[in-house]
């Protein structure tokens, strides 16, 4: 072994470094930002990197060099020192100094990355098992952002597109060069809303709000995901940011107020179980899909089957208060009465009574969904 | 000097099976400890691969979600729990009485408790995967509240490590009794081999750190079955102190796995170097601050949580400050090799291959220590990166390092040095190809603990993949390597390596006989 193994490591460390110029097309180094602060971090890391590379070249090398020249089979004898006060002293000074020299511009980078003072606008971003809702305090525009990508392209039965799980039904947009601060809440257990871009990653914890910020420099369209454990679907909850100009960020808000859409229903009129299961079947496909299936088989014993199940062909008094109130005998059933308006409440039960091979021929009226509320 | 009974009580003890159920022999059970550890290692070493199959390539593939959030916390817990812990115990157990010129441990039957726990604990964790609803899926650090909506397998896992505790407290406090009161006379303190006092300064640590673990563990219990809110907003309490009290003992833990690791290597590098370790007492009380500043730093885990910018101004530079002491020893070990007269036997090898990658897994350490670059890093493949560097490559390669070392000691034969090279370069090409592309997906932003992933994340974890399986399967010439030396391996010289001046190695034959130190060697 002995030199003949160093030569071949040596060999591979090269291959390495040859293959990592091929490599060039890949990222080997933090997304470039698109926030001063995000600018900040990545000055912040490179500093570090190169302080680290100085270290590691000096102590290694005198390592290799030691390995080569103090050996036996070289013919080395070992000397019989140890213990030298100066030179210890000066090895647990040093890095002191080091040290403090990388936390000058580390303090700095985060006062200002904690600094959520006098934002030009406030969104209140909850994690729900698994999606996000969106609601714009200074705006009065809410609504919730699942993931867009279809269940054939995860399971390999269609080609995965060009965002395959980065993409979702409703982005969040917002302007550009405003001071956006993001405050975090969830609903059921704990999330974490991160956009590397954007330099943001603040944890999202029931019962509590936490808050962070961040001021887009440029427009476009920045992907991240949740980045804390949150349950079966917690790689399957990504975030999309629109970042667009004041104007377009004015036109879009317009927009939201106009077409209040799925919430809406006429309380005179009677709705008839086609036209209720037709507008369940996107509720179900945002809410309900991720645990109880595309076919409704569920995933039992923790996500029941809905197909032939005992509350979806039961009293349609108990399918309704389980999807209001959640269940008590199983966690995982989330209390949906919060999160959706009375006629998506009505239209997914009446739907999900009326297909995924149910037949009842039942269904209930928003009217019926505001009053089971009181 | 010679201080080997003829006698050896070796007739005394059954045969069989039960020789291994009612032994207090500390070398018996130090096997005990060394198998089952290495069983444990294969277990968790099969849940990594059907991780990194299913990471192969984007999409779903081999296993669902739920189940892929079983094997991650299983994993986690398996390896943490009993792999590397036990084997630095099992270490512990053969090596201390040894090397301080004792019988044998303080307490011999809590001695056998301690081992006999562990099994039962391992079943357990393996017991959860086949009850109704699978096993955990929370990961190792079982945040609070995705505890409470899981099955039966997280009661399971809890009782697991509820017995793992208590195993761990037992083991730590016969080895803080054994070493400050059985040293043979004239071996003081400064006179212990830094693998004693790592030992003792991580039992320590161990007594002090896994009482905090079970409450954590305990509260969780009562939350999901006894109407307790310590972790539920509703009802008064904070999911955030479940990762306060996880990572106050968490972050102790890491050194819990880490110090009897620097132990290990601070005993071969001087052996394979000829030349005594350079700054004896420095390592020692840099190994005593790391200890300490372990229970200062705990919440540099939870830079993303919302603490206020005051306490992860605290937490930063108490991480920082971290980086001294363990800068202290990387230089103490690297000043020990420099005009020595090496050679590179297999233990020298890994312990050259933990120095160079535990240092590597401690820079990207200091990178995050940075709050600001962590609140980009944190959770996501970047960290995975880091603590297995410092967990494989720094533990792991330190506890193969110990195992070649003190095999013949142990058996009395030689393992096939060939092979056992093999092993080291196998294992050290391997673990890179496998965790260090880990860094840039972390970078690129792709968080850890998810089964499937956007395409821009493709390439660089079908490498990891491909590593991970090749690490996988070196680790069966391990096996190989061990069985071929028990059954046909060469006697082993009375001293093969010949540097190693500690009393097992001057005062004692080779193999060690069954009972050894009766009589104390005098220490001058």
């Amino acid at each position: 072994m002995g030199l003949k193994a160093f030569s071949r490591l040596f060999c591979l460390a090269a291959a390495m470094l040859v293959s990592g110029v091929a490599l060039a097309e890949y990222r080997l180094n933090l997304k470039p930002a698109n926030t001063a602060l995000g600018e900040a971090v990545y000055d912040l890391h490179t500093l570090v990197m190169i302080i680290i590379t100085v270290i590691f070249v000096g102590v290694f090398g005198f390592m290799f060099y030691s390995i080569f020249k103090h050996r036996k089979s070289a013919g080395h004898e070992a000397a019989h020192f140890h213990e030298n006060t100066t030179v210890e002293i000066v090895w647990t000074v040093v890095p002191v100094f080091i040290l403090i020299g990388l936390a000058w511009p580390a303090t700095k980078t985060l006062l200002e990355m904690r600094d959520t003072s006098a934002p030009d606008m406030t969104i209140k971003v909850t994690g729900y098992q698994w999606k996000w809702g969106y609601e714009y305090l200074d705006d009065d525009v809410k609504f919730y952002s699942a993931l867009a990508t279809p269940r054939d392209q995860i399971e390999g039965n269609a080609e995965k597109g060009e965002n395959y799980l980065l993409e979702v039904d409703k982005p969040l947009v917002v302007p550009v060069g405003k001071k956006v601060r993001i405050l975090t809440t969830a609903n059921d257990v704990l999330h974490a809303w991160y956009v590397p871009e954007l330099a943001v990653k603040q944890d999202a914890i029931p019962g509590f709000i936490r808050d962070t910020w961040f001021r887009a420099e440029e427009t476009g369209t920045f992907r991240g995901q949740c980045a804390e454990l949150c349950g079966k679907e917690h790689g399957f909850m990504p975030i999309v940011v629109n970042v667009v100009s004041e104007n377009d960020y004015k036109i879009w808000v317009a927009e939201q107020k106009s077409g209040t859409g799925a919430a809406a229903y006429d309380p005179a009129k009677t709705y008839t179980v086609a036209e209720l299961s037709s507008a369940g079947e996107s509720v179900y496909g945002t809410h309900c899909v991720a645990c109880h299936q595309p076919g409704g088989n569920g995933m039992p014993p923790t996500f029941p089957a809905l197909t032939g199940g005992k509350i979806t062909t039961g009293p349609i008094a108990n399918h309704l208060d389980i999807v209001l109130n959640g269940s008590k005998k199983n966690p995982m059933m989330a209390a949906f009465g919060s999160q959706l308006s009375d006629m998506e409440i009505a239209a997914v039960i009446t739907y999900e009574r009326n297909a995924l091979g149910n037949s009842v021929g039942d269904s209930l009226q928003p009217g019926e969904v505001a009053a089971a509320r009181n | 000097m010679e201080a080997v009974h003829e006698h050896d009580h070796s007739h005394d003890r059954p045969s069989g099976i039960m020789r291994w159920v009612t032994t207090t022999n500390h070398k018996d059970i130090g096997t005990m400890y060394l198998w089952f550890s290495f069983t444990m290692f294969m277990v968790g070493g099969v849940m990594a691969l059907i991780i990194r199959s299913e990471l192969f390539q984007p999409g779903l593939q081999i296993v669902q979600p739920e189940f892929f959030n079983q094997m991650t916390t299983l994993h986690g817990l398996i390896m943490v729990f009993g792999a590397i812990m036990p084997a630095f115990v099992g270490f512990a157990n053969w090596q201390i009485p040894m090397m301080i010129g004792a019988p044998d441990m303080a307490f011999p039957r809590m001695n056998n408790w301690s081992f006999w726990l562990l099994p039962p604990a391992g079943s357990l964790l393996i017991l959860s995967m086949f009850v109704p609803g699978g096993s955990a899926g929370v990961g190792w650090t079982m945040y609070a509240p995705l505890t409470i909506q899981q099955g039966m397998g997280m009661d399971l896992v809890i009782f697991a490590v509820h017995i793992l505790g208590m195993s761990s407290i037992m083991g730590s406090i016969n080895i803080v009794t054994t070493i400050l009161n059985m040293r043979a006379p004239g071996m003081t303190m400064m006179k212990m081999p830094l693998f004693v006092w790592t030992w003792l300064i991580t039992a320590y640590l161990l007594i002090a750190a896994m009482p905090v673990l079970a409450g954590a563990v305990t509260m969780t219990l009562t939350d999901r079955h006894f109407g307790t809110h310590f972790f539920n907003a509703a009802g008064g309490g904070d999911p955030v102190l479940f990762q306060h009290i996880f990572w106050f003992f968490g972050h102790p833990e890491v050194y819990i796995i880490a110090i009897p690791a620097f132990g290990v290597v601070s005993q071969v590098i001087p052996a394979f170097a000829r030349k005594p370790l350079f700054g004896y007492a420095s390592m020692v009380y840099a190994t005593a601050s790391i200890a300490i500043l372990s229970f200062l730093v705990w919440a540099h885990h939870m830079y993303t949580v919302g603490m206020p910018v005051e306490a992860q101004l605290y937490y930063m530079f108490a991480t920082m400050l971290i980086a001294v002491p363990t800068g202290v020893k990387v230089f103490n070990w690297v000043a020990t090799m420099w005009k020595g007269s090496m050679t590179f036997e297999t233990p020298m090898l890994f312990a050259i291959g933990f120095l160079f990658l535990f240092t590597l897994g401690g820079f990207t350490g200091l990178v995050l220590a940075l709050t600001p670059v962590d609140v980009q890093l944190h959770d996501t493949y970047y960290v995975v990166a880091h603590f297995h560097y410092v967990m494989v490559a720094g533990a792991l390669f330190s506890a193969f390092a110990g195992v070649y070392y003190w095999l013949p000691k142990w058996i009395g034969k030689m393992y096939d040095e060939t092979l056992g090279k093999w092993h080291f370069w196998l294992s050290i090409i391997f673990f890179n190809v496998t965790f260090f592309v880990q860094h840039f997906l972390g970078l690129a932003g792709m968080p850890r603990r998810i089964p499937d992933y956007s395409l821009q994340f493709a390439d660089f974890n079908m490498i990891s993949s491909i590593g991970a399986f090749g690490f996988g399967l070196s680790q069966l010439l391990f096996l190989y390597i061990l069985i071929k030396a028990i059954r046909s391996g060469e006697k082993a010289p009375e001293k093969p390596w010949d540097g190693a001046d500690t009393l097992e190695w001057t005062h004692l034959p080779t193999p060690a006989p069954y009972h050894s130190f009766e009589t104390p060697p005098t220490v001058k």
